[in-house]
């Protein structure tokens, strides 16, 4: 009897201990505000946080990219150009290899599918080997030195984590290949060439700014988060959390929703029921985003300004729905540059050794301009393949 | 209650894996020949080994038909390199089945004790032992209390190693969301190392599974693990301390996991919180364990066993990559080998409690 | 246990049988008792929600209350299936990746053929039922360990759905298929709406006294407590255990339609939601091993769970301690049925 009332104390006890833990949480996050400050991780505390970074990304974003203009995914932003004659290998007959994290959601597979259609577009390319690392650090490393002993002629690389794959990719380097980077980057200079968008701090900040035009000051801000410590969405949401602060947005609340949907609906409808009403969401992607979409509609409240991203779903009910948002974007044609980049540097010819792609945002004018009814739900619209050989039916 | 076993514990008819040490006299042989003779036992009591053999045969010849090559050094120490991992927590999780018991939070303890290890590091060589013995003591506080959990509080292990899992998750997920702490040249050297085509770091797995396959199999100790999982109302009929085998086992168990935490984070020069999760080390580690023949149910089975399944599980994967199939294709792929191999383990053990018990079919 | 020389050991005990006659208890103590006697976790149950309705007021309301039962209807529904799983002595550890093929399954098949509602959810319960015969086959003719088997299965449900589209969900969920998760019966009297999942998962609970009541029922009962005993009494061990298995990759498959109707297509929506129904029919006493246990105090278990969540997230406790504390109240729960277990007999 003792022993049966002692663990229901323990049990009591501990959802006791965790019903008030969110007050010692405060103390990592905003330390001014004590009292009924929002539990919030990461973002401008986290170690990931560089204003020089963010402010260089911000001001990327008004500058003009050289390149052609129907071409986003050649453009570069203020590039400095380094020479690959080194690795000229002319006459073609290439074996390319890529070292892929995974292709476990969406938009990685929309990007996958648009790659292997950018491979095909060069005969030179002779060979073009992939191995998918299941979004395993550990299986990453093994798959970079299992390619790095393959006899490739270039090597690309979408890294899992930045920090650990940097040993896996400098040893690549260090056996004389060209090799390319792309999406998260690594802690290191030895690539040839690092592409990417403009960036996570821009993405949340299109996003911010959108929602201070909409909401004003003092309105209550919702934050949904896929994961925490993803380098390029920790960016993300940091670059909102300072526009936020800047513009006196109340940010009630920024929740992890492991990008499922059920997840995510359910959070907006516990955070509407706590908060009485919400003036607007961010997310740090899009996936989710007609989810939360829902939570409202269930509700039976007006959906406010939220900020989702490209995909075709979202844009289909933003423009059904005449909804009130944005859809910044982390464009999928980025997985065509890599491609052209290693074509580029086994001809020998110049390429910016950090490739910053433009990174357009969807408005309420451009919406019509992407929106493919055609396509499923998934699909991202800044793919860049739109005029590739097999579009539709080898995206869908 | 002495710790001695009065009785040696009777066990089914059937092999149980343990065989009498009084069969071989150990006067009339040579002691390179008891080896011999033992490995071969070894060998001959866990077919998983003529399974890899095959397999190893069906895929040189697949990768060959498809244009690649097989036996290129590059692919025998990517097979021997993703081994290591798995393998060490693997060997741990052999001694908690035999036990008659299980441990479903290795992975968050991998996550754990490879952020913990490399904080402690910080980078300094003078470090390094300090922070492989804080990350071991962690790891043996972990089995401590899942086996207290699961003896005194009578808790099944399916459930309490899954409460521990939460538990760990919710330190980890509070505390740390990013990669941590950094190891030093010498740790990270370890991971990477190659002598020609071997891996250094195989030569960790490969003691880890000597020295536990021999404590198993050579002490007194290993024998009771045997006894308790095989049945546990008899064992403490004969007079042992069931509990405190079954807390050893799991300290053995969470230690091997502490271990391959740090291993991994030789690999990835950090910690990182989710380092145990993306590799399944939980699912896996079972799965490599019923694969390699040992007994869910506990009492039945060799660390040889499982260390023949995780070269298994390897070279499939190698395969896979070899011919650069759909992972997801992998995946149905292993499920099936799995029940396959259970399957047959059962049927031959079915088979021979038959013949034991004189039930077989006419 | 209180009083000893008076209780005699007991089995699973309906709530309000009043089976001790301590001296003068008041009758809301003895009601009280006899509830927590019977399966604390009504007691627990009752305690959340009250605490909810503290932190929430709108959910003393018939929407804010339905609005739970309706986001609660499909872990409820995979704790019914489960019980029958674990009440003959079994796992089974594939019906979140049957869960997540109902709903990629049914978005691909929808794509192509957007009006056929009907025959599309025939199609995922038929697949539900299919796995089972499968996982039940395995287990008791081939005798691997269903931990073993259901493992096995959910590596190859996983597998094959994602091989099958190439790697993420492809098309989506009509409006109509979604009606039974996220719709419900307008212009009810008193209420504004009653969900279809509400309605489903009162179908099922019923359904799951009533079968277990039944002869099959008790035929669960017999083979969880000791199958050679019910094997030498007549019961078919093998047929009713396969029978669980069906029944759980059947309710695997109603939860897929319902979690697919709330949400939407989702690649991750049956992630962790085996061991998140396990642990459901754990909480509600039913013991791990067979034999023990009542539905209902399972399908309390899955509410109680989610009551639990709700709570935490109202009270802003921020996710990482969630699973800590979900993790403690785990343990917690199964050392006192097991106290309470050894001290029955």
């Amino acid at each position: 009897m003792r022993k049966r009332r002692w663990i229901a104390g323990i049990a009591a006890a501990a959802l006791l201990a965790g019903a008030c833990s969110d007050d010692s949480d405060d103390t990592e996050a905003s330390g001014d505000d004590g009292e009924e400050a929002a539990d919030i991780q990461g973002g401008l505390d986290s170690e990931f946080f560089s204003q020089e970074e963010m402010d260089a990304q911000l001001a990327m974003r008004d500058m003009e990219p050289e390149g052609p203009a129907d071409k986003p995914w050649e453009q570069a932003i203020q590039p400095t150009y380094v020479d690959t004659a080194q690795y000229a290998q002319p006459g073609g007959g290439w074996k390319v290899c890529f070292s892929n994290a995974a292709t476990d959601n969406p938009w990685r597979q929309v990007g996958f599918t648009t790659m292997q259609a950018e491979a095909a577009l060069h005969p030179e390319i002779a060979e073009f080997t992939v191995l998918d690392a299941e979004a395993s650090d550990d299986k990453q490393i093994s798959d970079i030195e299992s390619l790095t002993g393959q006899g490739c002629d270039a090597l690309i690389v979408s890294p899992n984590t930045t920090a650990t794959l940097t040993p896996a990719v400098e040893e690549a380097c260090a056996t004389g290949i060209p090799v390319i980077v792309f999406d998260r980057g690594v802690n290191t200079d030895c690539p040839v060439t690092f592409i990417k968008p403009i960036g996570g701090y821009a993405f949340g900040a299109d996003a911010a700014e959108f929602l201070v035009d909409e909401v004003g000051e003092g309105g209550k801000v919702l934050a949904l988060r896929i994961l925490p410590g993803v380098d390029v969405l920790e960016t993300r949401f940091a670059g909102a959390q300072q526009i936020f602060e800047e513009n006196g947005i109340e940010l009630v609340g920024a929740e992890f929703t492991e990008g499922d949907a059920a997840n995510t609906k359910s959070i907006v409808s516990d955070y509407i029921a706590r908060e009485g009403e919400l003036d607007g969401i961010w997310m740090d992607a899009g996936a989710t985003a007609v989810a939360a979409i829902e939570a409202f509609e269930d509700e039976g409240l007006d959906v406010p300004p939220i900020s989702g991203e490209d995909q075709q779903d979202f844009l289909q009910k933003w423009n059904d729905d005449e909804l009130t948002a944005v859809a910044p974007t982390y464009p999928t044609y980025q997985w065509r540059t890599p491609v052209i980049a290693a074509v580029k540097i086994l001809n020998g010819e110049q390429v910016p050794e950090a490739w910053n792609l433009p990174q357009p945002k969807i408005t309420e004018e451009t919406l019509p301009d992407y929106l493919n009814p055609e396509m499923g739900p998934l699909f991202y619209a800044l793919c860049g393949c739109q005029e590739m050989p097999g579009f539709p039916e080898n995206w869908q | 209650m002495s710790d001695t076993v009065r009785d040696a514990p009777t066990g089914s008819p059937s092999s149980n894996g343990l065989e009498d040490p009084g069969a071989r006299s150990g006067a009339t042989r040579g002691r390179a020949s008891a080896i011999v003779g033992r490995t071969r036992d070894a060998f001959a009591a866990t077919p998983i080994w003529a399974a890899l053999v095959g397999i190893v045969g069906i895929g040189w010849v697949v990768v060959t038909l498809d244009g690649g090559t097989f036996f290129a050094s590059g692919n025998l120490t990517n097979i021997l390199q993703r081994s290591v991992a798995l393998g060490i927590v693997a060997v741990g999780q052999t001694v908690a089945i035999l036990a008659g018991s299980l441990d479903l939070s290795v992975s968050y303890l991998i996550s754990l004790a490879s952020l913990v290890g490399a904080e402690t590091m910080d980078g300094r060589e003078s470090m390094l032992v300090p922070a492989i013995l804080l990350t071991l003591a962690v790891g043996a506080a972990v089995g401590l209390a899942n086996g207290l959990v699961v003896t005194k509080l009578r808790v099944n292990p399916f459930i309490a190693t899954l409460g521990m899992a939460l538990i760990l998750r919710g330190y980890i997920e509070n505390n740390y969301d990013r990669p941590t702490g950094s190891v030093p040249e010498s740790w990270e050297s370890f991971g990477y190392t190659r002598m020609g085509p071997i891996p250094v770091s195989i030569f960790l797995f490969a003691g880890v599974a000597l020295i536990v396959g021999t404590t198993l199999r050579r002490t007194r100790f290993g024998y009771h693990v045997y006894a308790v999982g095989g049945d546990e109302q008899v064992s403490v009929l004969s007079g042992l301390r069931t509990h405190r085998v079954v807390i050893a086992a799991h300290v053995i168990c969470s230690v091997c996991a502490a271990l391959t935490g740090l291993f991994l984070a030789s690999r990835l020069g950090s910690g990182t919180p989710r380092v145990g999760t993306d590799g399944g080390y939980d699912l896996e580690s079972i799965a490599a364990v019923v694969l390699g023949g040992t007994a869910l149910a506990g009492g039945r089975g060799r660390v040889a066993g499982t260390v023949g399944a995780v070269l298994v599980l390897a070279v499939l994967d190698n395969v896979f990559n070899q011919l650069e199939l759909d992972p997801f294709l992998k995946q149905a792929v292993r499920g099936v080998v799995i029940i396959a191999a259970v399957a047959v383990y059962a049927q031959r053990r079915k088979g021979r409690q038959q013949v034991a018990t004189g039930t077989a079919a006419a | 246990m209180t009083d000893a020389t008076l209780t005699p050991p007991t089995g699973p005990t309906p709530a309000g049988d009043v089976v001790e006659a301590p001296p003068r208890p008041s009758l809301a103590a003895r009601a009280w008792r006899s509830v927590a006697r019977s399966a604390p976790i009504f007691a627990v149950l009752a305690v959340l929600l009250v605490w909810i309705a503290v932190e929430n007021p709108n959910f003393t309301e018939p929407p804010g209350f339905l609005a739970f039962l309706k986001r609660a209807a499909p872990l409820a529904v995979l704790a019914a299936g489960q019980y029958f799983v674990i009440v003959t002595g079994e796992f089974d550890l594939s019906v979140g990746s049957l869960v997540t093929v109902t709903v990629v399954v049914a978005a691909q098949v929808l794509a192509d053929n957007p009006d056929s509602t009907l025959p599309v959810i025939a199609l995922v319960l038929l697949i539900g039922v299919a796995v089972g015969i499968v996982n039940g086959l395995i287990t008791t003719r081939l005798q691997v360990p269903s931990f073993i088997t259901t493992l096995g299965m959910l590596l190859i449900l996983d597998g094959a759905v994602f091989y099958w589209t190439d790697g993420a969900p492809k098309g989506s969920l009509t409006e109509d298929f979604r009606t039974l998760g996220r719709g419900g019966v307008d212009d009810v009297p008193g209420l504004e709406q009653l969900p279809w999942s509400v309605v489903v998962f009162l179908a099922v609970g019923v359904g799951a006294v009533l079968l277990m009541r039944a002869n099959l029922g008790k035929q669960f009962m017999a083979v969880g407590d000791n199958d050679r005993a019910a094997g030498l009494s007549g019961v078919p061990v093998a047929r009713v255990r396969t029978i669980a298995f069906v029944l759980s990759g059947v309710l695997a498959a109603v939860a897929g339609i319902l979690l697919g109707g709330f949400a939407g297509v989702s690649a991750q929506v049956g992630d962790g939601l085996e061991f998140q129904a396990i642990t459901a029919v754990v909480l509600g006493g039913v013991v791990l091993g067979g034999g023990r246990g009542s539905v209902v105090a399972a399908i309390a278990g899955a509410l109680t769970l989610e009551a639990l969540f709700t709570l935490l997230n109202l009270l802003g406790v921020s996710g990482a301690l969630e699973d800590t504390v979900e993790g403690v109240i785990i343990i917690a729960a199964v050392a006192f049925a097991a106290f309470r277990l050894r001290s029955d007999r």
